[in-house]
C-alpha cells in the first residue's frame, strides 16, 4: 500500500508518462532474473521500440505491460493507475502478435467484429467501426475471407486493423513483421509509421532488427541481459552509443581495444598494443590505467587523409557494394577493420596487400567499456 | 513461355508437344509405384483377412441354402407351389424321396434344425419321419401323414415353401422382429417376441451416453495436458495410456471387484455413510455397470484426439483475445472451443464407433438390461449356431454405423475431424 502511495505522487510530479515501469523484476524460476530493475517512462502517443537480441527481457516487458505475465517486483502503470493486478481483459491495450493471432474460424470481418462485440456495441457501430478500420489498411473488400485465404502480408495487415478497431490508447506489438519477407517488411514498416502518426496512439513495439528500429520508432530502447542498455532517439543511438553493447549491436562498427594514459577535458588518450596512441571521447571508459573499446563507425573513416587521428593500414579485401567499397583492413592488429569508401574516382587507386594511411576525427572515435573482455 | 505452349485446348504442352499432364504422371509414375508396393502387402491382408470374409459372411444374412442343397426333389416343386392349395401327392412323393436319401447320406440333422427355425417343432418331425420314410409305400401323402399329423397341416408346407428360397429376407426381417410369411408378406412378431428393436436402440442409447460422458470427463484431462509444460504433460499422457497396457479382459475384471455388492465403491459408500450395510447399491450386472467401465475403457480414445488438437492451437489466440477484451470465458468459448471441434468430433466418432460394437464388457458385466447387441449376435453364432441371423444383425448394425457416420459428415463434416 505504502509503495503504491509513493508511485501516486511521484506521477504528479512527472505528468508526462503515459506508460512506466518502475523497478520492475521478473523471474520465471526464482532463480535467474529475466528483467532487472527496469525504469522506463513512455510518453503519450510515442513510438517506442524495444529493441535487442533474443533472451533479453525485451518481450518479457512485453507480455507485462498486456498483463500476460505478472512481474515480480515493481509497479508498471498505464495513465497514472497501477495496472500490475488488473486482468488483461480490463486494460483495453491492443496487440498485435508474431503470428497475427487471427481467429482461423473467424471471417476477417469477424476478427475485427470480436472486440467490439465483447465490449457490447450495437451492430450497426461495429459495422462502421469495422468497415473504418478495413479502410485504414486498405482491405475493405477482404471482408468476408477468411484468414488462411491471406497473404502473409494481407494477414498482418488484419492483424494491425484488428487491434485498433477498438481504438486503444495504447498498441502493443511483438515482432509482428518477423514472418513477412524484406520487401514487404520494409513496406509494412512505413505503413505502421504513418498509421501511428495519423492515429496517435502509443506504441510499444519489440523487435531483434535493428534496422526496423531505427526507421519505425521515436525513441529506442537497446536491451541487453534484462537492463536497457541505452534510451535514445535512433539518431542519437546510432552516433552516440553510450557502451559498447550499444554500439556494437547497432549498426556495423570498428573497435580498437587500447589503454587509456591520460584523461583531459572528456577526451582521452589509449595506447594501442602497436603503441600508437589515439585520441576519442570519453564517454564511459574507466581511469587511466584501464582497457578501453575504441569505437569508429565505417563511413568516418578517411583514406590516405591525415587527421586528428591517424593509423596505418593494409587492404585485406575489396567488396563492391555499388554506391560504396566495402574495404577490409588491417588496422592496429585489428584484421576485421572496415573502411566505407564512397564510390568516387580515386577509389581505382585501392588494391588487396596496398598499404595505406587511415584517419578519423576525434569526435567519431568513443572510448568505451570493454563489454568484460 | 519457352517451355510451353498452349493449344487450342489450353492444354499446356511441353516442349516436344506432348501434353504436360501426361508427362507428368508418367514421371511420377515410378514414385506411385513404389509407394505402392510398400502398403501392398497390409493392402492384400486387409482385403483377402478382413474385407473379403466379411463381406462373405454378410451374405449369409441373406442367403442360405441349407434346404435347397438337400431337398433336391422338393424344392423345385415347392416354387411352383401356391402354398394355398393343398399339397398333393407330387409333393409328398419328392418328401419322402428326399427324406430317404438325407437319411442314407446323414443329411437330415441340417435340414432339420434348419427348419426348427422357421416352424419350432419341425425337428423331430423331420428326423423321426425320415427314420421311417424307407418303408413307406404310395399313396405317400396318406402313409405319411400316418407317421406324423402334422404333415397334413397346410403351415409346416408353409414353411418349407419359405425356406426352400435360398435367397431370402427371412433372417433380416427376424433381425428387425419381423416374420417373413410363404404369400411374400413381412409381418412384426408378436409383442412378447420382439428383442432385437430394444437391443439395438439400447445399443445405441449405451454407446451415446458413453460419447457424452467420455466427453465430459475427458475434454477438462486434454485441456489440462495441452497447457501443462511439457514435461509435466508428459508424465500424465503415460498414465491416460497406462490402461492400454493391461488387457481389456482384465481391466473389465477390476471393474467386478470395483463395483459388485461387496466391492471397494460399495464398502467406501457404507463407510461415508452413502448407503447402509444392508442396502448396497446394484452398480454390476446391470446397465449402470456397462456405462461405467465402458465410459472408463473408451476414456482415452476420447482424451487423445482432443488433446492432439488442443496442442496445435497457440496460446496466442486466447492471449489476443483477452487483449481485445473478453473475459476469460468468453475467450474460451468463442475462440478455443471453436477450434477444439475437431478434435470433440474424431474423438466422438471413434468412441462411438467402439463403444456400439462393444462386447467383452456388457458379456461380464451387463447382466440383464446391460446386454448389447454384439453380444446376441455372439449368442447366435456361438450358442444357437443360427450364423444366418447373426450374419443379417451384423449387416444391420453395420448400416446403421454407416448411416450415423453419414449424418456426421453432413452436420459435423468428416474432413473436420482431426487426429493431431
Amino acid at each position: 500500500m505504502l509503495t503504491i502511495n509513493r508511485v501516486k505522487v511521484d506521477l504528479n510530479v512527472e505528468n508526462n508518462s503515459f506508460v512506466r515501469f518502475q523497478n520492475v523484476q521478473k523471474s520465471y524460476d526464482g532463480e535467474v532474473l529475466v528483467v532487472k530493475d527496469l525504469n522506463l517512462d513512455i510518453p503519450k502517443g510515442e513510438f517506442l521500440t524495444m529493441l535487442g537480441p533474443s533472451g533479453s527481457g525485451k518481450t518479457t516487458c512485453l507480455m507485462m505491460l498486456a498483463g500476460f505475465e505478472t512481474a515480480t517486483h515493481g509497479i508498471i502503470s498505464l495513465n497514472g493507475n497501477p495496472i500490475n493486478n488488473i486482468p488483461p481483459h480490463k486494460r483495453g491495450i491492443g496487440m498485435v502478435f508474431q503470428n497475427y493471432a487471427l481467429f482461423p474460424h473467424m471471417t476477417v470481418s469477424e476478427n475485427l467484429s470480436f472486440p467490439l462485440e465483447v465490449r457490447g456495441l450495437t451492430k450497426t457501430t461495429r459495422e462502421d467501426k469495422v468497415r473504418w478500420a478495413l479502410d485504414m489498411v486498405q482491405m475493405s473488400e477482404f471482408g468476408n475471407r477468411r484468414p488462411a485465404q491471406l497473404s502473409g502480408g494481407q494477414q498482418q495487415r488484419i492483424a494491425l486493423a484488428r487491434s485498433l478497431v477498438f481504438e486503444p490508447d495504447l498498441v502493443l506489438m511483438d515482432e509482428p513483421l518477423g514472418a513477412l519477407d524484406k520487401q514487404l517488411r520494409e513496406h509494412m514498416q512505413y505503413e505502421i509509421k504513418h498509421l501511428h502518426e495519423r492515429l496517435g496512439v502509443t506504441v510499444v513495439y519489440v523487435t531483434h532488427d535493428q534496422s526496423e528500429a531505427l526507421t519505425m520508432s521515436d525513441k529506442v530502447a537497446v536491451f541487453n541481459d534484462g537492463v536497457i542498455q541505452q534510451l535514445a532517439s535512433p539518431p542519437d543511438l546510432y552516433e552516440r552509443p553510450e557502451n559498447a553493447f550499444v554500439a556494437q549491436f547497432i549498426g556495423e562498427n570498428n573497435k580498437i581495444i587500447a589503454e587509456v594514459i591520460e584523461i583531459k577535458n572528456s577526451i582521452i588518450s589509449a595506447r594501442t598494443s602497436k603503441g600508437n596512441i589515439i585520441k576519442g571521447k570519453k564517454v564511459n571508459c574507466g581511469d587511466i590505467g584501464s582497457k578501453t573499446t575504441l569505437s569508429i563507425r565505417p563511413e568516418r573513416i578517411n583514406v590516405g587523409v591525415k587527421s586528428e587521428n591517424t593509423s596505418e593500414a593494409e587492404i585485406l579485401e575489396l567488396i563492391y557494394i555499388g554506391d560504396h567499397i566495402r574495404c577490409r583492413m588491417l588496422v592496429e592488429g585489428d584484421k576485421d577493420f572496415i573502411v566505407k569508401v564512397p564510390n568516387s574516382s580515386k577509389i581505382m587507386n585501392l588494391k588487396i596487400g596496398q598499404k595505406a594511411k587511415v584517419s578519423w576525427s576525434i569526435n567519431d572515435c568513443r572510448a568505451l567499456d570493454t563489454l568484460g573482455e | 513461355m519457352l517451355a510451353s505452349q498452349n493449344n487450342s485446348n489450353n492444354e499446356v504442352l511441353t516442349n516436344d508437344g506432348i501434353p504436360l499432364k501426361k508427362k507428368l504422371s508418367k514421371s511420377l509414375f515410378k514414385s506411385r509405384l513404389r509407394a505402392f508396393g510398400l502398403v501392398t502387402p497390409l493392402l492384400l491382408l486387409i482385403s483377402l483377412g478382413f474385407v473379403f470374409p466379411i463381406l462373405v459372411f454378410l451374405t449369409r444374412g441373406v442367403y442360405n441354402d441349407t434346404f435347397e442343397k438337400y431337398m433336391i426333389n422338393l424344392t423345385p416343386i415347392l416354387a411352383e407351389w401356391d402354398g394355398k392349395t393343398e399339397p398333393t401327392e407330387e409333393m409328398f412323393e419328392a418328401l419322402v424321396l428326399d427324406l430317404v436319401a438325407l437319411k442314407k447320406s446323414k443329411n437330415i440333422g441340417k435340414v432339420a434344425s434348419r427348419m426348427n427355425r422357421e416352424l419350432s417343432g419341425s425337428r423331430s418331425l423331420f428326423t423321426s419321419s425320415a427314420r421311417k420314410a424307407k418303408n413307406l409305400e404310395s399313396p405317400f401323402k396318406e402313409s405319411l401323414i400316418q407317421v406324423k399329423k402334422k404333415w397334413g397341416n397346410l403351415d409346416t408346407w408353409r414353411a418349407m415353401k419359405v425356406t426352400s428360397n435360398s435367397l431370402t429376407p427371412v433372417f433380416l426381417a427376424s433381425a428387425l422382429d419381423m416374420k417373413y410369411t410363404a404369400d411374400g408378406t413381412i409381418v412384426q412378431k408378436p409383442e412378447e417376441r420382439r428383442i432385437h428393436i430394444k437391443l439395438f436402440v439400447r445399443t445405441l442409447e449405451i454407446s451415446l451416453i458413453v460419447v457424452i460422458a467420455g466427453l465430459i470427463l475427458g475434454y477438462p484431462v486434454a485441456f489440462l495436458l495441452a497447457s501443462l509444460p511439457i514435461r509435466i504433460s508428459n508424465l500424465l499422457l503415460i498414465l491416460v495410456l497406462l490402461p492400454f497396457w493391461t488387457s481389456l479382459l482384465v481391466r473389465t475384471t477390476a471393474w467386478i471387484a470395483m463395483l459388485q455388492g461387496q466391492g471397494v465403491l460399495n464398502d467406501m459408500f457404507v463407510v461415508f455413510g452413502i448407503a447402509t450395510d444392508e442396502d448396497r447399491f446394484t452398480l454390476i450386472y446391470n446397465k449402470a455397470g456397462t456405462l461405467i467401465s465402458m465410459t472408463h475403457i473408451l476414456l482415452p480414445f476420447m482424451i487423445l484426439p482432443i488433446y492432439s488438437v488442443m496442442k496445435t492451437i497457440p496460446p496466442s489466440y486466447v492471449r489476443a483475445a483477452k487483449s481485445m477484451g473478453a473475459t476469460s470465458w468468453t475467450a474460451f468459448w468463442r475462440i478455443y472451443f471453436p477450434q477444439t471441434i475437431p478434435g470433440i468430433g474424431a474423438g466422438a466418432i471413434l468412441v462411438f464407433i467402439l463403444a456400439i460394437s462393444f462386447y467383452i464388457t456388457p458379456a461380464l458385466i451387463g447382466g440383464q438390461d446391460g446386454t448389447m447387441i454384439s453380444n446376441f449376435i455372439d449368442y447366435h453364432m456361438r450358442k444357437s449356431l443360427n450364423w444366418s441371423l447373426a450374419a443379417a444383425m451384423g449387416g444391420v448394425l453395420l448400416v446403421i454405423v454407416l448411416f450415423l457416420y453419414w449424418i456426421y459428415d453432413r452436420v459435423v463434416g468428416i474432413d473436420n475431424m482431426k487426429l493431431g
